[in-house]
C-alpha cells in the first residue's frame, strides 16, 4: 500500500496529476494556493511538463483551461471562493458550452474569513450553473474525487466542481494513491464544431441539452459511492451530513451513531437517501460547512414536512465554520464546562513584517493625507490591507481585487478631493488595469499608488504576473509618461514621496506613483 | 517542505500520566503491531501547537508528524496559512492515534498538550486542554503588538495552571549552539509527554534539517536533547 502524507489542497493536486490532467490554470488565492504549487514542484509534472504557471487572475485562468479541454485534453482550474466570482462568467457558460477533455474547477471556501472578505458558499455556484459538485469530506476523498470528477466531467459532458474548505485545505494526512494512474488525452477537437458558439441561436439548443442533462447527474449522484446512507436505530432524528461536515458528526460518535445519516458528498442531493431518511425519522438535522443550502432545499417555503434542523433555525449558528463543538451541541451531547481563559489575554491581529516596503509607504501617505483628512485613501487585497489597521488607519476600503482604482475613479467623480487608490503589484494586473482605463479615458482627478513589492505576498510570494512592466502598462493604457513616478520605497526616499504625493494631488488628472521594493520575506526564501 | 511517504495503521501513542518513556519496538511486522493495540487502550494524542506567524511551530509540527507516520499512526495535522500568518496568533492541530481520526479540529477539552513557543499564545488556547493535560511553553515573549499584558502577569496565569512546563528555550537553544533552534528545544521539553519514540524524533530531526549540513543538525538534536533534560528533571522533582 502506497501512502503519502498530504494536504488536502495538495491531494486534489495529485489527484489531478494522477487523473491525467496535462495542465493546471490558477490564480493565488487562500486557501486554494497550494493546489497549484504542488503540481509545480511534482517530479511527474515536471517530467510530463504539464502546464503550470500562473494566470493574470480566475478568470483568464479558466479560459485557458476551457481551451486546454476544447483541444481534448483534461485541465485543472482552481481558486478561492471570491476568484470564481471573477471566472462566474465563464463558468456559467462553459456549463452550456460543455467539455471537450475533461475538467474540474476546485473552488476552496473560507468559512469564518481566516483570509478572505466574505465566506460565501460555492456550492450555490454549482447549483446555479447546474453542474455536478463533489465536496469531500477528508484528504482521501480530494485526491478520490478529483480523478473521479475528471472521469465524471468526460462522462457528462460538463465541468465539475471539487469544493473544498479551508479546513480540509490545510490540514495533512496519509493517502493512497491510485496504482495505475491515468496518461494525458491526445489533441482532438470537439465532434460537433458548433459546440462552444453560443450565438442565440445555437445557446438555446446547448442549453436545453443541459437542461436535459439534470435527469442524468441526480440518477449519478443517487448510485455515487461518495453519497452513503447509514441505518441507526434511534428514529427521532436523522442527519444529513455533507462534506466535512461528516468528520464534526462521527468525531462525537467514532464507533457508530445511533441515528440513521446519510453522509453527502456528491450533488444534486441524493434524493432516494433523502426520501428514504425522511420517511423513517421524526425529524432532520442538517450538518453542512458554509450556507444552509441543503438546509433551504429540504425545508421548503411552507415548512409543511417534517422540522429540519440547522443553520436556520438556530441550532447551529448562521455564520462560521462548523466545529466538533458546535456539531456536538446540535446533537445535544453534553460537554464538560470549559474554564474562563485568562482576563490578560488580548487579540494578536496580523501586521505588516518588519522591514515591509508598504510600510514605507503608507508612513508618507499619512504625512501627506493628514492635511486632507480621513476617508480619502481606497484599498484593495494584499498584505497593504493591513495598513487599515492600527497604527497606520491609512486606507478606507478593501471590497475585491481592483475595487481601489475605480472606487476612487468614482469618488473622484462625485467630488472627493483628493483621491486616492492603493493596490498592490499583482492586484493591479489581476483586475486594476481596465479600472485604470476608465480612469484615464475621463481623466479623473486621482493618483494611484502601485505598492510593487514584485511579488503575490500574502499568498507566498508567488511571481506577480507583470514583473517589472507595471510603468509599461501604466503608460500603454494611455496615463502620461511625466504622471508616472517610480521609486524605491524606503526610508531615505520619504521625503522624495512625500513630494510626490503632494505634486500629483495637485495635478488635476490621473497620476500614478509606483514604489518599488523586493517584498521582504519573499527575497530572504530567495537568499536561503 | 519535504513530502514524505509511509504507512499511517497501527500502533502506540500517548500517556501524559506516564513520564517514562518505554523502549518502543521498532516498526514490526503487522501482527506484533496489532497484538500491540490490543495491550493498549484508547490511544490517542492531541496537541495544541500555538505561536506567531513566522516563529515556525510547523516545523516542530513536522517533525512530530514524520515520527508518527514512522511509527504508523494514523495522523491529521490541520495548520494556518494565509493572512494570520503576518506576526499574528497561529496554532496548528496535531491528532494522532492508532484508530481512524474523524475530525481535523481538535474538540475543546480534550487535547492532551499545548506546546507554545511562546508564553502568552499558550494561553489563548487552554479551552482546548484535557483536566489531566500538560502545558509546556517557552518563557520568552514574543511583543509585536501594543497592549501585550506585562510578561509578569502572563507568568503569573502560567503558575496558576495545574501541570506546566515553562522554559526558557532561548537561552536554552543559545547553550546548544544557535538561539535559531529554540523550536527543537520546545520540541524536546514536550517529548516526555508524546509517546513516540525517542529514535523516531531524533530521525525526524535528521530529516528535516539534513540539507543544511551536519552541524545544523547536530546544533538541533543538542537543542532538542537540552530540552527532553529539562522537562525530565522538572518531572523528577515532582515524584
Amino acid at each position: 500500500m502506497h501512502k503519502k502524507l498530504l494536504l488536502g489542497v495538495e491531494a486534489i493536486g495529485q489527484g489531478a496529476i494522477d487523473g491525467g490532467i496535462s495542465g493546471v490554470y490558477a490564480y493565488p488565492g487562500t486557501p486554494s494556493t497550494e493546489i497549484t504549487e504542488y503540481i509545480q514542484e511534482n517530479d511527474t509534472a515536471i517530467e510530463r511538463n504539464l502546464h503550470r504557471t500562473w494566470s493574470a487572475n480566475e478568470k483568464t485562468a479558466m479560459e485557458a483551461a476551457l481551451g486546454m479541454s476544447y483541444a481534448g485534453k483534461r485541465t485543472l482550474v482552481c481558486m478561492k471562493h471570491v476568484g470564481l466570482n471573477v471566472a462566474a462568467d465563464v463558468f456559467m457558460n462553459i456549463a452550456i458550452t460543455g467539455i471537450n477533455g475533461g475538467m474540474v474547477v476546485a473552488v476552496a471556501d473560507d468559512p469564518s474569513m481566516h483570509s478572505s472578505q466574505n465566506e460565501q458558499d460555492s456550492r450555490y455556484y454549482g447549483n446555479f450553473a447546474m453542474v455536478p459538485v463533489l465536496e469531500p469530506s477528508n484528504q482521501q476523498e480530494a485526491y478520490d474525487m478529483t480523478i473521479a470528477g475528471l472521469d465524471l466531467s468526460e462522462k457528462t459532458g460538463v465541468p465539475v466542481m471539487i469544493r473544498i474548505t479551508t479546513r480540509l485545505a490545510h490540514s495533512r494526512s496519509g493517502i493512497i494513491l491510485v496504482s495505475s494512474p491515468r496518461i494525458e488525452n491526445c489533441l482532438s477537437l470537439p465532434a460537433d464544431p458548433l459546440q462552444f458558439v453560443l450565438l442565440p441561436s445555437n445557446a438555446r439548443k446547448r442549453y436545453k441539452n443541459l437542461l436535459a442533462l439534470q435527469a442524468q447527474f441526480l440518477k449519478i449522484s443517487e448510485e455515487s459511492i461518495f453519497n452513503t446512507f447509514e441505518e441507526g436505530t434511534d428514529k427521532s432524528l436523522g442527519i444529513v451530513c455533507c462534506g466535512i461536515a461528516y468528520n464534526y458528526f462521527r468525531e462525537n460518535f467514532p464507533e457508530k451513531s445511533p441515528y440513521p445519516y446519510i453522509k453527502i458528498s456528491h450533488y444534486p442531493l441524493p434524493e432516494n437517501h433523502l426520501k428514504r431518511l425522511e420517511s423513517q425519522v421524526d425529524e432532520i438535522l442538517v450538518l453542512e460547512e458554509g450556507y444552509p443550502l441543503v438546509e433551504e432545499q429540504l425545508k421548503g417555503f411552507f415548512e409543511r414536512g417534517k422540522k429540519i434542523h440547522g443553520r436556520l433555525d438556530g441550532t447551529l449558528p448562521r455564520a462560521g465554520e462548523l466545529t466538533p463543538d458546535l456539531v456536538a451541541a446540535a446533537l445535544k451531547i453534553d460537554k464538560p464546562v470549559l474554564p474562563n481563559l485568562p482576563g490578560i489575554l488580548v487579540n494578536r491581529p496580523p501586521a505588516l513584517c518588519k522591514g515591509c516596503g508598504h510600510h514605507d509607504t503608507y508612513r508618507a501617505l499619512n504625512e501627506v493625507m493628514g492635511e486632507y483628512g480621513k476617508g480619502k485613501v481606497f484599498s484593495d487585497i494584499g498584505c497593504y490591507t493591513l495598513g487599515a489597521l492600527p497604527p497606520y488607519n491609512s486606507i478606507y476600503s478593501c471590497v475585491d481585487m481592483g475595487a481601489s482604482v475605480t472606487m476612487a475613479k468614482g469618488a473622484a467623480d462625485a467630488g472627493l478631493f483628493p483621491s486616492v487608490a492603493v493596490i498592490g503589484d499583482s492586484t493591479f494586473t489581476h483586475s486594476g488595469i481596465t479600472g485604470l482605463l476608465d480612469a484615464v479615458n475621463e481623466k479623473s482627478n486621482m493618483v494611484l499608488i502601485i505598492g510593487d513589492n514584485e511579488s503575490i505576498s500574502m499568498t507566498g510570494g508567488q511571481d506577480s504576473s507583470a514583473f517589472g512592466r507595471i510603468e509599461a502598462i501604466c503608460e500603454g493604457v494611455g496615463v502620461l509618461p511625466e504622471h508616472i513616478h517610480v521609486l524605491e520605497s524606503l526610508p531615505r526616499n520619504h521625503d522624495l514621496l512625500v513630494s510626490l504625493l503632494r505634486k500629483e494631488i495637485a495635478y488635476n488628472g490621473v497620476s500614478v506613483i509606483i514604489p518599488r521594493r523586493e517584498c521582504i520575506q519573499k527575497m530572504a526564501r530567495r537568499k536561503r | 517542505m519535504e513530502r514524505r511517504e509511509g504507512e499511517i495503521v497501527g500502533a502506540a501513542c500517548v500517556r501524559p500520566s506516564s513520564l517514562q518513556i518505554k523502549a518502543e519496538k521498532k516498526q514490526g511486522n503487522s501482527e506484533t503491531e496489532n497484538k500491540c493495540i490490543k495491550k493498549k487502550k484508547n490511544m490517542k494524542c492531541d496537541i495544541v501547537l500555538a505561536g506567531v506567524g513566522g516563529q515556525g511551530i510547523l516545523s516542530i509540527a513536522t517533525v512530530l508528524g514524520l515520527a508518527a507516520v514512522e511509527n504508523n499512526l494514523y495522523l491529521k495535522q490541520a495548520e494556518t496559512h494565509g493572512m494570520s500568518q503576518r506576526g499574528g496568533a497561529v496554532q496548528s492541530y496535531l491528532r494522532l492515534s492508532d484508530k481512524p481520526i474523524f475530525s481535523d479540529l481538535i474538540p475543546s477539552g480534550e487535547a492532551q498538550l499545548i506546546l507554545s513557543v511562546e508564553p502568552l499564545e499558550s494561553l489563548r488556547y487552554l479551552n482546548f486542554l484535557s483536566a489531566e493535560g500538560y502545558v509546556i511553553t517557552n518563557t520568552t515573549p514574543f511583543i509585536n503588538i501594543t497592549d501585550y499584558p506585562e510578561p509578569e502577569d502572563v507568568m503569573k496565569s502560567l503558575e496558576k495552571l495545574p501541570r506546566v512546563v515553562a522554559i526558557d528555550a532561548e537561552e536554552v537553544a543559545k547553550h546548544a549552539g544557535n538561539i535559531k533552534s529554540s523550536n527543537m528545544v520546545m520540541l524536546g521539553a514536550a517529548s516526555p509527554f508524546i509517546d513516540l519514540p525517542l529514535n523516531s524524533l531524533e530521525q525526524a530531526i535528521r530529516d528535516i534539517f539534513n540539507r543544511k549540513g551536519q552541524e545544523i543538525v547536530d546544533i538541533n538534536l543538542k537543542a532538542f536533547h537540552a530540552g527532553r533534560a529539562f522537562s525530565e528533571e522538572k518531572i523528577n522533582r515532582l515524584k
